[in-house]
């Protein structure tokens, strides 16, 4: 049976154009509304959200059609606002843990490490982390990614009308999650890292489970790509609708897959890496286009390095001690405690005190699925901090939807939304 | 370090308006003397030395200093790879200071939610309104002096705040204490304590300002 390909004509060409029809029109000169009256229609007002089942949470946004094209978007957010930064200068930096696990709620994991990181800076020890507790928390980061791809993918092909991928996807998440129960002994809220480590090691034949992991998830993934990467109703769906152009993209600050798909080479793992990402090979792509297609294209690519970097730190894995060993930074076991003088002052300074952080401020981000989840940390000294504020990659990416939406139909919202993959509890904080 | 050598560009034309470029661990931080002139050194860091990514912008509640406002960005360039973090202070009697807007697009939810959280003006701003409370929300809740308990607002048939309905009970947090022994008390009788009691009674009474009574949100009468 003879295939057809899917003509491409010269991308540049294409997203020049595309962005040309974009751009917002010239105003009609005056006089020109009474020459045309039935052309002008009237403007309707449509409210979509808070609760819609393509805005993957709580977002609202009021629409403004003329027909069936959106002349004006406006997104109203705030409806899982929590106050997290407020919360975060009431308590140790160890306690603010679990509320890292309901920013990005579908990448739990990758929060828990980009927060440890980001403590572990403003003390000083983030060179000195033992390379198995770097490993782990790689592996942690890799599988989040997946997890969090997994979904997006999915509820975006849903949304278009594909039922059956999110059924396969999220049948694939099941094991992740069951991996990280075994790992972390919760299946959402993991709480697993620790300021200077992780809660606990690996436990025994979880590597095994892993691998068994990988080459299933490997099948899955294209199978998906089976069913949507040259669907013709898919990709006409997502083809050259939702186009972000490399300059706008930085511009509204952008990142993660959204920047990328936009044709921006840069990803915070290769730039600035963190952990042991420096020692493990993988690549970084790119989208030529910008469009909901080139988004989709890159998020499946990145599982598939992300399946890559898992094996290479599953083949590398080292042996060793998971936390420095440093008892006013980490709780000392609990043998030590009840035996010795200075690790029970250790364990009660570390409860009621938290880490003693020095006076200063530093920004870490780190590369999640959303895009850069960054921690700027103002301390004053001693156990809480001063300010702390989150970088939210979902909040940025979708500031972007006001300039996005006009011109579209009504109906290319959800691949839109979908495409763009973000998350409230992270948006709202 | 490029960071650096970029941080003293920026010195070298603006003078005395910038610092000296300041280290803590292995990031450079510049403040800015006068808050008046951000977006110009912006746009000038945008144009001229490659800073075309806003990483972000917060502020920090300086309570009890004068000035009271610190607003802070951070600059990031993809071409040269180098984060600089820009700092200029606000005092509380101003709580103003121009829009970046106009060099950052990203800057317009940024600004927004600062103005939101700290009540800090931004001058030029096109559409400067509330963004995570609503709109008519009385209160700037990341400031200090705001209680980590919250207040009780109201804003007839629109919404409203009251505290939690377990507000006391045994196992429920009391925010705001000084320490961390006086906010989670792990065992305790609710009314024979009283420092909790009092703050109780005190929220109680909050909750009767506003409404002119101390129940929940169910018996709100419609005006």
């Amino acid at each position: 049976m003879a295939t057809q390909e899917i003509q491409v004509p010269d991308t540049a060409a294409r997203s020049a154009a595309l962005l040309e029809n974009i751009a917002p029109s010239p105003p009609l000169p005056a006089g020109a509304h009474e020459e045309l009256p039935d052309l002008q229609g009237e403007k309707m007002v449509l409210n979509m959200g808070p609760s819609h089942p393509a805005t993957h949470g709580v977002l609202r946004i009021v629409l403004e059609l003329d027909g069936e094209i959106i002349t004006k978007a406006t997104p109203d957010i705030g409806y899982l606002h929590r106050g997290d930064e407020k919360i975060a200068e009431n308590m140790t930096y160890t306690q603010f843990i679990p509320y890292t696990d309901r920013l990005d709620y579908l990448a739990p994991l990758a929060n828990n490490v980009a927060y440890a990181l980001a403590v572990e800076k403003l003390l000083g020890i983030d060179r000195e982390l033992p390379e198995r507790c770097q490993y782990i928390r790689v592996i942690c980061c890799e599988l989040a990614r997946i997890s969090a791809h997994l979904l997006g993918l999915g509820s975006m092909a849903m949304d278009v009308g594909a039922l059956t991928v999110f059924l396969f996807t999220f049948t694939e998440r099941e094991t992740i999650y069951n991996l990280i129960e075994a790992l972390t002994g919760a299946r959402f809220t993991t709480s697993y890292t620790r300021i200077g480590g992780v809660a606990r090691d690996l436990p025994p034949g979880w590597v095994e489970q892993c691998r068994k992991f990988l080459g299933e998830v490997v099948i899955n993934i294209d199978e998906t790509e089976k069913l949507l990467t040259r669907n013709k109703i898919f990709v006409d769906r997502m083809r050259d609708i939702g186009v972000i152009s490399r300059e706008m993209a930085i511009d509204y600050g952008l990142t993660g897959p959204n920047l990328r798909g936009s044709g921006v080479d840069f990803d915070l793992r290769k730039a600035h890496p963190y952990l042991v990402y420096d020692q493990l090979t993988f690549e970084v792509p790119t989208g030529s286009v910008g469009d909901c297609y080139d988004r989709y294209l890159v998020r499946i690519e990145e599982m598939r390095q992300s399946v890559h970097l898992l094996r290479q730190c599953l083949d590398k894995l080292p042996g060793g001690p998971v936390n420095v060993p440093d008892g006013k930074t980490v709780l000392p076991s609990k043998y030590k405690v009840l035996t010795r003088m200075e690790e029970l002052i250790h364990q009660f300074m570390l409860v009621t005190e938290g880490v003693n952080a020095p006076k200063g401020e530093i920004y870490f981000a780190a590369e999640n699925p959303k895009g850069e989840l960054g921690f700027y940390i103002n301390s004053q000294g001693g156990g809480t901090p001063h300010r702390l504020k989150i970088r939210a990659p979902s909040f940025v990416n979708l500031s972007i939807l006001p300039f996005l939406m006009p011109g579209h139909m009504i109906s290319d919202t959800v691949a839109i939304f979908g495409s763009l993959d973000f998350v409230m509890g992270e948006c709202d904080r | 370090m490029p960071t650096r050598e970029l941080a003293q560009q920026l010195k070298t034309r603006f003078g005395d308006l910038i610092s000296d470029p300041a280290e803590f661990r292995g990031e450079i931080t510049v403040t800015l003397a006068d808050a008046n002139s951000i977006a110009e050194v912006c746009a000038h860091a945008k144009k001229e030395m490659g800073f075309d990514y806003l990483v972000d912008v917060s502020s920090v509640d300086n309570y009890g200093n004068d000035p009271r406002w610190t607003v802070v960005y951070h600059l990031y360039g993809y071409g040269h790879h180098c984060h600089l973090r820009l700092k200029t202070d606000v005092s509380e009697e101003v709580s103003e200071l121009p829009t970046v807007t106009g060099v950052w697009r990203t800057a317009d939810w940024h600004e927004r939610e600062i103005y939101d959280m700290m009540g800090i003006r931004f001058r030029g701003h096109p559409d400067l309104r509330r963004i995570l409370m609503w709109e008519g929300y009385p209160y700037f809740p990341l400031r200090k002096d705001f209680p980590l308990a919250g207040k009780p607002t109201v804003l007839p048939e629109i919404a409203f705040t009251f505290s939690a309905p377990l507000d006391g009970g045994p196992f429920v947090t009391i925010a705001g204490g000084k320490d961390s022994t006086a906010r989670e008390p792990r065992v305790r009788v609710p009314e024979s304590d009283d420092v909790e009691l009092t703050a109780r009674l005190e929220r109680r009474q909050d909750i009767k300002d506003v409404h002119g009574h101390s129940h929940g949100p169910g018996t709100v009468k419609k005006k």
